[in-house]
């Protein structure tokens, strides 16, 4: 079945693990992971909940294609209200952990209330049980994950952990399952942590079967397939160099944001992009890259498995990270790099393993220190506050805070809070690039205008995830748009996020979007999954998740106002390059994208829309 | 002519499509936990491999199975498992060298490759040509071939 029909709900604060039936009429509306769990979170948990209260709740779920051959059918989500955002927050993870939680036989775990002391959930199939994480607390995830394999006496076992920041609150800690995958943005680690729930690990061995028509699923799996790898992006470009490859190209459109934003093109792009990462280095010959690889059922295969040079500053007599592991990746390359001005590809490494090893996101961690270097460089933070000198470009100052965050010492505490609390501490808040306190991933407003709305509406806070507009006004797919205007963005930009919900909500990864159209998804979810998913349901299935996040983040407390970019883009032109002049024309394209959302002009759907969406 | 599995581990990224597709073959299910083809993470090389039964002409498992269950398909060259008469005693998982045959607890018996009747599962599911069926007695020919590439001196010096 493609759903397993059973629901896990683990109450922290009282122990219990109990099994509950799905809900297969909201299974119908919502369709999985993502919609079905944000279905089951919006019934359950009041939305002014503060997120680090144990009245929060959090879910892991998967999707109907999860553990499946469709290619790329691993996923699995973490949906709960985001401790960095205070918005609903969905965060999407590769790897392995998410084919094994639907092979155990369960399509969603909710965990909610708080653990007394720490603990970490152990999953067996149909048996689940809390057991004692004491000596796992203070434990980075790999240490965490290494320790429950041995424990267990199992290698085959799955885990996803948080690490010290997640223990430590900082605001956008990740959960990390198979050592380098991570559902990483808006805090759903920090959230985790505050529950005391350390690790979760996951042995399924009842697998997936009984789809609705398996033969017709093996049809329309083979021939997605064919279109992911018979496309130039999923079956080339991302394969051999994996997200990477747009470093060089989104520079050259002048739409890298650089040292916090001030400038639009990043004069060291070239010496942190995908091609450097198969240069050979001069200090031992080898290049950064060791191969590519997958996360479970993908056929395109994006991942990059690097091995840092021994000889940097960073790893000097630190044999532990000089094995092959995790990026870079390029949102990852962007934030620790561009961000703030590093060029050095193997301080960018060592930043992120840190990220990878103690669970935190390189997104919105390199963003923070982007922020924290603009105001080290204005004077308003100084020396001896930050405890070296961190003007833009400092390899050193990178290594040095990302080590202090992921212990939570000294400054790094203060880097932790993300760059919106930091700003504001300090005094300038609109030096904090983000939406809704989530920081900016790597695409600049102002000179791909469609972004720009995508970031401020998107109801996690700034994300690239939401609605990769990227794919028309950069790369073409479906159709080429014109990323310097704003024309047309408005329905642009709902059309990628109402499609975009339903891949998050399939067990796919939204990397197959650069081939795939619902048409290639349809027939493999008609195929696997009890009932009629016509393209016009699964539409349908799209805008309703889109508009119940709008409907949570509204009665949470957010408005109009927060659907917004910092001043910096609305009022200082990019400097450089193709998008010359350009400031973001948000306030133009706004109220666009909420008539064609049928919404009013203060963001909230209208009654029509709502009774049209069966919300 | 005689065709065997042929695995390029440098070709593997760790899909898991082929243990997905071993265990629908075999048992209708996708499950990799069932699968009698594994693929073997060395996280610190940063390697995929892929791992099975190579079909030992002298099979260690066949000589030592006391029930005459492994019996050779004349068809492949693969040896099979009769579940019909396997006893589950596990000789034959103490026999093979290279650990491809394994016990199930839930069947009682032990299984492992058996070609899927000449058409594998898991080469027609791998989407990168880590595995492939090829004729037995090429097994190693791409590697011979790019061997004779680097060694071609002759297009060195025209190079």
């Amino acid at each position: 079945m493609a759903w397993t029909r059973k629901i896990l709900r683990v109450d922290l604060s009282s122990g219990s693990c109990t099994s509950e039936p799905l809900n297969m009429e909201w299974a119908q509306q919502y369709l999985g992971q993502r919609g079905l769990a944000t279905k089951y979170f919006i019934s359950e948990v009041d939305p002014k909940v503060d997120p680090l209260s144990s009245a929060n709740k959090l879910i892991m779920t998967t999707g109907p294609l999860t553990g499946t051959p469709a290619s790329t059918g691993g996923r699995y989500s973490v949906v709960t209200k985001g401790a960095l955002t205070g918005a609903i927050a969905c965060s999407n993870s590769g790897g392995y952990f998410g084919a094994e939680l639907k092979f155990a036989g369960w399509d969603m775990i909710i965990f909610e209330g708080k653990s007394a002391k720490p603990v970490y959930l152990a999953i067996e199939n149909d048996k689940a049980e809390l057991k004692d994480a004491a000596h796992l607390w203070g434990k980075t995830v790999w240490q965490t994950e290494e320790i429950i394999k041995k424990s267990h006496q199992d290698p085959q076992t799955r885990v996803c952990s948080i690490g010290r920041a997640g223990e430590n609150g900082v605001m956008y800690a990740c959960i990390v399952n198979d050592l380098h995958r991570a559902a990483g943005r808006s805090g759903v680690g920090t959230v985790m942590g505050s529950k005391n729930l350390k690790a979760v690990a996951v042995r399924g061995t009842q697998g997936v079967s009984i789809l609705k028509d398996a033969k017709a699923f093996m049809n329309a799996a083979t021939a997605a397939k064919k279109v992911l790898a018979d496309n130039a992006v999923t079956g080339q470009g991302l394969p051999t160099y994996g997200t990477q490859v747009l470093m060089n190209v989104i520079n050259e459109m002048g739409a890298l944001p650089t040292r916090n934003h001030r400038d639009s093109q990043f004069e060291d792009a070239r010496k942190i992009s995908a091609e450097a990462m198969i240069e050979k280095r001069p200090s031992d010959g080898k290049s950064h890259l060791v191969t590519n690889n997958a996360c479970f059922g993908c056929t395109i295969a994006c991942g990059r498995i690097s091995k840092i040079d021994e000889t940097h500053f960073s790893v000097v007599n630190k044999p532990e990270y000089w094995g092959a592991s995790g990026g870079l990746e390029y949102e990852a390359a962007w934030a620790l790099g561009a961000a703030n001005g590093v060029g050095d590809l193997e301080a960018l490494q060592y930043a992120n393993l840190i990220c990878n090893e103690d669970g935190f996101d390189p997104i919105s961690f390199g963003a923070t220190v982007g922020a924290a270097m603009e105001l080290y460089e204005l004077g308003i933070l100084t020396e001896k506050q930050i405890g070296m000198e961190a003007p833009f470009g400092s390899a050193k100052a990178l290594c040095e805070l990302a080590q202090m965050t992921a212990r939570g010492e000294g400054f790094g505490k203060e880097l932790g809070l993300g760059s919106a609390r930091l700003c504001e501490k300090y005094g300038k808040p609109e030096l904090s690039m983000g939406v809704k306190k989530q920081e900016f991933p790597a695409y600049d407003s102002r000179g791909i205008q469609g972004m720009g709305l995508a970031y401020a509406t998107s109801n996690r806070g700034a994300c690239h995830l939401r609605g990769y507009t990227v794919a028309s006004e950069v790369l073409g797919i479906p159709v080429k748009t014109d990323p310097l205007v704003t024309t047309g963005k408005a329905d642009l930009v709902k059309a990628f996020q109402d499609a975009t919900a339903v891949f998050d909500s399939a067990g796919v990864c939204v990397f197959t979007t650069f081939a795939w159209t619902l048409a290639d998804l349809q027939p493999q979810l008609d195929a696997a999954c009890e009932g009629d998913w016509t393209m016009e349901k699964l539409a349908a299935v799209g805008e309703r998740i889109w508009n119940m996040e709008r409907q949570f983040n509204n009665a949470a407390g957010f408005t109009a106002k927060d659907d917004d970019l910092p001043p910096r883009l609305k009022t200082e032109p990019v400097k450089t390059g193709p998008a010359k002049g350009l400031v973001s024309g948000i306030d133009k394209m706004l109220p666009e994208y909420y008539q064609a959302r049928g919404w009013d002009a203060n963001g909230v759907p209208s009654k029509e829309t709502l009774a049209r969406l069966g919300l | 002519m005689q065709k065997s599995l042929h695995i390029d581990a440098n070709k593997c990224t760790g899909c898991l499509q082929c243990e997905m597709a071993c265990s629908y073959e075999n048992y209708g299910v996708f499950n990799i936990a069932k699968s009698r083809i594994k693929i073997f993470s060395f996280e610190h090389a940063g390697r995929k491999v892929p791992y099975t039964c190579t079909q030992c002409a002298e099979a260690w498992c066949m000589n030592a199975c006391p029930v005459d269950a492994i019996r050779v398909d004349a068809g492949t060259g693969a040896k099979i498992v009769n579940e019909a008469i396997c006893v589950g005693c596990k000789v034959c998982t103490i026999a093979c060298p290279f650990g491809t045959v394994n016990y199930v607890a839930e069947t009682g018996k032990v299984q492992k490759c058996d070609l899927c009747g000449g058409d594998p599962a898991c080469a027609s599911a791998c989407p990168t040509g880590a595995i492939t069926y090829v004729d037995a007695d090429w097994t190693g020919l791409d590697k011979m071939r790019a061997w004779a590439g680097k060694t071609d001196t002759a297009t060195r010096a025209s190079a």
